[in-house]
């Protein structure tokens, strides 16, 4: 296992810390002053959750410091897993508008 | 060469193979659970989003106070409990078993905290009425959707706290090594990282406007 002073120091953690918790509230900030269609909100917020995840993977589980072929085959689960989240509700928004397969008037 | 090596080669075990990614088995082990887990939890969100968007009268409840106050604080509960996590790690890398310890339950301690303001909400919930099979704001999937999602990451914490307190003593004892801390931080910055999507999916999304 590498050592830990190759995984940043505390100040790095600190400042990561500031940043989710700064990225958290933005998220709060853009559901309350976004006035849109749920699908815009939607798309939003996931980018924002999605910023946040990949910080906390990089620096708080310390995957950016880890071995090369590990940290591709995460953000390869990673990615899969976060273009799913945004396909499928963007996808579900459809059904706001009636059955499956129904045509927007 | 010993008759033991002679037998384990015989049977082709691998024994000098290198691990995969060149980290302890242990370690590769928490993140295929973490990846596992992380398939999991976007199945039940990617099926609450059909849900919710198929059913005409889903509510919107969440009003600013007090239900997304407390999301807030409970965000920020768990965001620092990972700090804290790290906090603990550093210390046990340089073998500072008390300071370790100490960390580890200060994030036990946070989890916990968490798990209870989860439960109060919950409560809080159950006395308006919405439960697994009623709902007196529309839909009862409403019930069902919103205790399943927050009741499997709610899990989740709650055995991490427990984890953490287990690894924890066991660490002071001498049992444990300061990797096992660090694959045990791992775990729990996976259940930071589903709740930063549990508030935007489950909360934001259906607040009172």
């Amino acid at each position: 296992m590498t050592p830990m002073e190759e995984h940043g120091n505390l100040t790095t953690d600190v400042i990561v810390y500031l940043v989710l918790l700064g990225i958290a509230g933005l998220q709060i900030i853009l559901a309350y002053s976004y006035h849109g269609g749920g699908e815009g909100l939607l798309g939003r917020l996931l980018i924002v959750a999605a910023i946040q995840a990949v910080v906390a993977v990089l620096f708080f589980m310390h995957l950016r410091w880890e071995n090369r072929a590990m940290l591709v085959s995460v953000a390869v689960v990673t990615l899969f897993v976060l273009i799913s989240l945004q396909y499928s509700w963007s996808d579900s928004f459809r059904l706001l508008h009636g059955v499956p397969f129904a045509r927007f008037h | 060469m010993s008759e033991a090596n002679l037998t384990m080669e015989a049977h082709g075990t691998g024994l000098m193979e290198a691990s995969p990614f060149a980290v302890p088995a242990k370690k590769l082990a928490m993140w295929l659970f973490i990846i596992a887990d992380a398939m999991t939890f976007a199945a039940v969100l990617i099926a609450y989003g059909f849900l919710r968007n198929s059913t005409p009268s889903w509510p919107e409840p969440f009003e600013f106070s007090p239900s997304i106050i407390n999301v807030m604080v409970m965000t920020f509960i768990l965001i620092s409990s990972s700090l804290t996590m790290l906090f603990a790690i550093r210390a046990a890398q340089v073998s500072d078993k008390a300071r370790a310890f100490t960390w580890i339950l200060i994030t036990a301690l946070a989890g916990a905290v968490f798990a209870l303001l989860h439960i109060r909400e919950w409560l809080g919930m159950i006395g308006q009425g919405v439960g697994l099979f009623h709902n007196p704001w529309g839909t009862p999937l409403f019930g069902a959707a919103f205790f399943c999602v927050t009741g499997l990451h709610l899990l989740h914490v709650t055995g991490g706290v427990i984890a953490l307190v287990a690894v924890g003593l066991r660490y002071q004892r001498g049992r444990y090594k300061a990797d096992d801390i660090e694959i045990l931080g791992l775990y729990w910055h996976f259940v930071d990282i589903v709740w930063m999507f549990v508030v935007p999916l489950v909360y934001l999304l259906s607040i009172h406007r």
